[in-house]
């Protein structure tokens, strides 16, 4: 049933955007239920379809005014149900925010709207030498607006850093429905780099400013094979410790080869009990040098097989498995969840063994699939939803995943984000009183608590008013739904 | 009724008074984040401001604070935790950044140049200041992975953790950024570290004018050899700016020879030394002392704008479009107006004499600065800490 609280605002979102951009119709608004993370679903109040910035202005100012609560929603890929709309709100979506404003080569940089897609600025300069550097497998369609509210990663970030190493500046609206401008020249609190994985609960994006960065001159790919995930692991300690610092360093357990085998038919090396995939770029002495040292250490280490790959056809054809491997699953197993957290990369070794255990524990599968070379683990829990019971498990041998990540001084989120997920782990990682620091910067920028509310933090607070003007406590508190701050 | 010295002494915390005629009233030496939190909450309880100081080496730089009746040394917070394997150290906010530059036994490094050469590490993080290779490794905000900070209430906050990869919560860490005391004490960072660069070497060139600069600039930084720093160095009117790349790691001679090949023509050298005015600041202590940024492509083009100022000596990161000048007091005015209403560029004085600043805008137009100023009221929202040492009254 549509909420009747927003008769009124949908009324002022027709005036200022027209019929073909404000969705109300059930059926349609289905489309806009999920993210990524397809479990948690709710159909939005109304979606709204801007195409400038003005105009997303204009939207949040009517929902400032009726304290209608707001979602910003790129294209959708979250994988913590960062998107998930409300009933009770507004879906701003950014699909018709396309544009690439500009192109700056002599400063390396592009201004971009935030429905652009990741890929699409890379697309737009390879030709001349240059790339976007964060690269989320996901690139082809999730929008910058996205990567930015997840301070997206990819598997080069080891080298190249996330998202927030590569923006210069931002346009955002603010909750209260203002146009501001966050550069990186600003002197003062970098609220830019604070912003950057806010999770669209500081506001909406409309435009950014990303650095581009010159393409490397050589690229090697090297695939290596291990009989099992301790060597292979050991290999990446080894490059490491040896002061190489590759652009990628992937690894894949048996159970997630054979999926990717099953699923792409990547013909990684047979009986292989891990792979790694390790890639170096940069200007060719440097990377000759370093690949030799490579190789070395795996075989050092005990790979049984090594793969060079030289040009992009070959690289693209040790890239395939890896980057299938999350829907590859779907091979082997009826249910997944995908998983996401950090370890320190020395406590790999012990928490892969751990997690095995668990695995056993509960009759569980676990496949790995991994960013080895930053510790950020995707381990991906197999179920059969059929049977009963099993989808309890794997949520607890997921959850006891992310308690090992923090037992071990790690995270809960390595790039996926915290979202609707993982809201609830956040006391695992953080004391009340770190969260309630954090919560003084969403109450600066949000203190009607509208943007994306729900998401990040575990209790639903609220911001104190003013000092010296106390009204009466709010509903939520009195009802103890929530907490004043 | 305890005295507000009795009760900063009853932390047990060092607290002396400060020398007769000096700003603050009292003196903190703080060895633990748990002391500094003890006298935060004193403070709060007295009303005192606290303004914490590292080794001094930028305590002129911004406004003077309003108020400071207690100045919060970090001298005795000195703690280092190294995690080699993990590429990760912990440290806390009083160590020099430059302790960070190597570690016993492993050929690791904070990539963090410190132009000041003493500068601590809370004091770095509050003023945001980086050297050369901020154009490859960026500057303290993208090598900070945790943070430890304590509030004016006397509040223990962290935010990260001990991952480079990790984007639970908000990122308080660049919040602290750039706050120059006025939002928290940080009383501990965790940073990101590199390897060691096997080998280094210096390309310099002459070009003949400063025409020639923006194209020499964006040659060098487009390279392929990957320098890791792109610098200028322009001792001011009527005299030709130096360029100078640092290339470094493997094969950096090979690399930096490429190099050289793109001095189109200009005078260029390959050193295994770095220039002597290479990562330091330009003009004298206790001088002016500006920062400007700038889109990198028009760093040649505003030199020459400003040449009609007088003499200003101008140094700093071409490629990264962030330089520092230091105008002589009498030019600061004609300097900055060239800068911020002509050439539409950013600049911050971050230093000068009292009687240079008279009349000038410190910082200039900061669009964000309603924004930062609603993050102030709820970090310390009775203005304790540092107040006024900022833009906008923060
Ligand atoms: C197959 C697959 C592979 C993936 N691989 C990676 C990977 O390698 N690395 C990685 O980091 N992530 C990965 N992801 C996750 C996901 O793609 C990223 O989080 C991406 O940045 C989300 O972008 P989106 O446009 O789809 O955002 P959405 O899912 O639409 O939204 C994500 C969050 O951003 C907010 N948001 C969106 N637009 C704006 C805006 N304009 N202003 C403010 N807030 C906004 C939303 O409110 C929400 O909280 C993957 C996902 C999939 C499905």
């Amino acid at each position: 049933m549509p909420d009747t609280a927003l008769d009124e605002p949908v009324r002022r979102f027709l005036e200022i955007l027209g019929p073909g951009s404000v969705i109300t119709d059930p059926v349609r608004l289905r489309t806009y239920e999920c993210d990524g993370l397809t479990h948690h679903r709710t159909s939005p109040g109304v979606v709204v379809l801007p195409e400038t910035a003005e105009q997303v202005a204009a939207i949040v100012r009517v929902c400032a005014r009726h304290g209608v609560p707001f979602v910003a929603r790129g294209a959708g890929t979250g994988l913590s149900g960062g998107a998930l709309p409300r009933t009770d709100g507004v879906l701003v979506v950014t699909s018709r925010m396309r544009r690439i404003l500009s192109i700056d080569l002599p400063n390396r940089l592009a201004v971009v709207e935030p429905g652009v897609t990741n890929l699409a600025i890379t697309e737009a300069v390879r030709e001349q030498g240059y790339y976007y550097a964060p690269d989320p497998s996901s690139q082809q369609v999730c929008s910058i607006g996205g990567n930015v509210a997840e301070n997206s990663g990819g598997a080069h970030c080891l080298k190249y850093g996330f998202t927030v190493n590569h923006v210069l500046a931002l346009e955002i609206v603010t909750p209260d429905g203002d146009l501001v401008e966050l550069s990186h020249t600003d002197p003062g609190y970098d609220l830019l780099g604070a912003f950057v994985g806010s999770e669209g609960t500081l506001g909406i994006t409309t435009k950014v400013t990303v650095r581009l960065t010159r393409a490397p001159q050589a690229v090697t790919t090297l695939l290596a094979a291990f009989d099992d995930v301790e060597s292979g692991g050991r290999a990446v300690s080894a490059i490491i410790g040896g002061g190489i610092l590759p652009a990628a360093i992937e690894m894949m357990d048996a159970l997630a080869i054979e999926a990717a085998e099953a699923a792409v038919a990547c013909s990684y090396p047979e009986g292989a009990g891990a792979v790694l995939i390790v890639e170096l770029d940069g200007p060719s002495p440097e990377v000759a040098h370093q690949f030799a040292e490579v190789r070395r250490i795996c075989e050092e280490n005990g790979a049984f097989e090594l793969r060079v790959a030289a040009d992009p056809a070959e690289r693209a054809a040790v890239w395939k498995g890896r980057k299938s491997a999350f829907a590859a699953v779907g091979r082997i197993s009826p249910a997944y969840i995908v998983q996401d957290g950090v370890v320190p990369r020395t406590a790999l070794p012990e928490v892969l063994a751990d997690i095995e255990r668990i695995s056993g524990e509960h009759g569980i599968r676990v496949a790995n699939v991994f960013h080895a070379g930053d510790g950020n683990l995707h381990p991906l829990v197999l179920f059969d939803d059929d049977e009963p019971g099993a989808a309890e498990r794997a949520e607890l041998v997921s959850g006891r995943i992310l308690d090992l990540c923090v037992e071990h001084g790690g995270s809960i989120t390595g790039e996926h984000g915290v979202g609707i997920d993982k809201s609830r782990y956040m006391t695992k990682m953080f004391s009340e009183d770190d969260l309630a620091t954090m919560q003084l910067v969403r109450c600066a920028f949000d203190p009607e608590g509208l943007s994306n509310p729900g998401k990040v933090f575990p209790t639903p607070r609220l911001c104190g008013e003013a000092p010296g003007v106390r009204r009466g406590a709010h509903p939520l508190v009195e009802s103890g739904q929530a907490e004043q701050f | 009724m305890e005295t507000p010295f009795e009760a900063l002494r009853g932390t047990g915390v060092p607290v002396e008074p400060a020398a007769p005629g000096d700003a603050p009233r009292w003196v903190a030496y703080p060895g633990t984040t748990a002391e500094v939190a003890a006298l935060m909450r004193v403070s709060a309880e007295h009303d005192l401001a606290v303004v914490p100081s590292g080794a001094g080496t930028k305590l002129a730089w911004g406004n003077p604070p309003e108020r400071c009746d207690l100045l919060l040394r970090t001298g005795r917070l000195t703690s280092l935790e190294h995690s080699p394997g993990d590429l990760v150290v912990r440290v806390s906010a009083g160590l020099p950044v430059g302790t960070l530059a190597s570690f016993p036994g492993v050929a690791q490094e904070l990539a963090l140049d410190d132009p000041l050469g003493a500068g601590t590490v809370g004091g770095t993080l509050a003023t945001a200041v980086a050297g050369p290779r901020r154009f490859r490794y960026g500057t303290a905000r993208d090598l900070l992975i945790g943070v430890t900070v304590v509030l004016a209430d006397g509040t223990v906050a962290t935010s990260g953790g001990r991952v480079v990869k990790n984007v639970a919560g908000y990122d308080l860490g660049k919040l602290l950024c750039g706050s120059y005391g006025t939002l928290g004490v940080v009383t501990e960072a965790v940073f990101r570290l590199h390897p060691v660069a096997p080998e280094r070497r210096w390309i310099t060139v002459e070009p003949d004018s400063l025409a020639a600069l923006d194209g020499l600039v964006a040659a060098l930084a487009a390279s392929q050899a990957e320098p890791s720093a792109v610098e200028v160095d322009w001792p001011g009117t009527g005299s030709a700016p130096v360029v100078a790349a640092l290339v470094e790691g493997t094969a950096a001679g090979e690399r930096a020879a490429a190099v050289r090949e793109l001095a189109g023509g200009h005078p260029a050298r390959v050193r295994d030394e770095a220039p002597g005015w290479w990562n330091t600041l330009p003009g004298d202590p206790g001088g002016v002392l500006c920062e400007l940024r700038l889109p990198p492509a028009e760093v040649g083009r505003t030199l020459r704008e400003v040449t009609a100022c007088g003499p200003v000596r101008v140094r700093g990161s071409a490629a990264s479009g962030v330089l520092w000048a230091a105008p002589p007091p009498d030019v600061l005015p004609a300097f900055v107006s060239a800068v911020r209403d002509r050439l539409g560029g950013r600049l911050v004085v971050l230093a000068a004499p009292y009687d240079a600043i008279e009349g000038i805008d410190r910082w200039g137009p900061v669009g964000a600065l309603p924004l930062m100023r609603r993050v102030k009221e709820r970090f310390d929202p009775d203005r304790r800490l540092s107040p006024g040492r900022f833009a906008g009254g923060i």
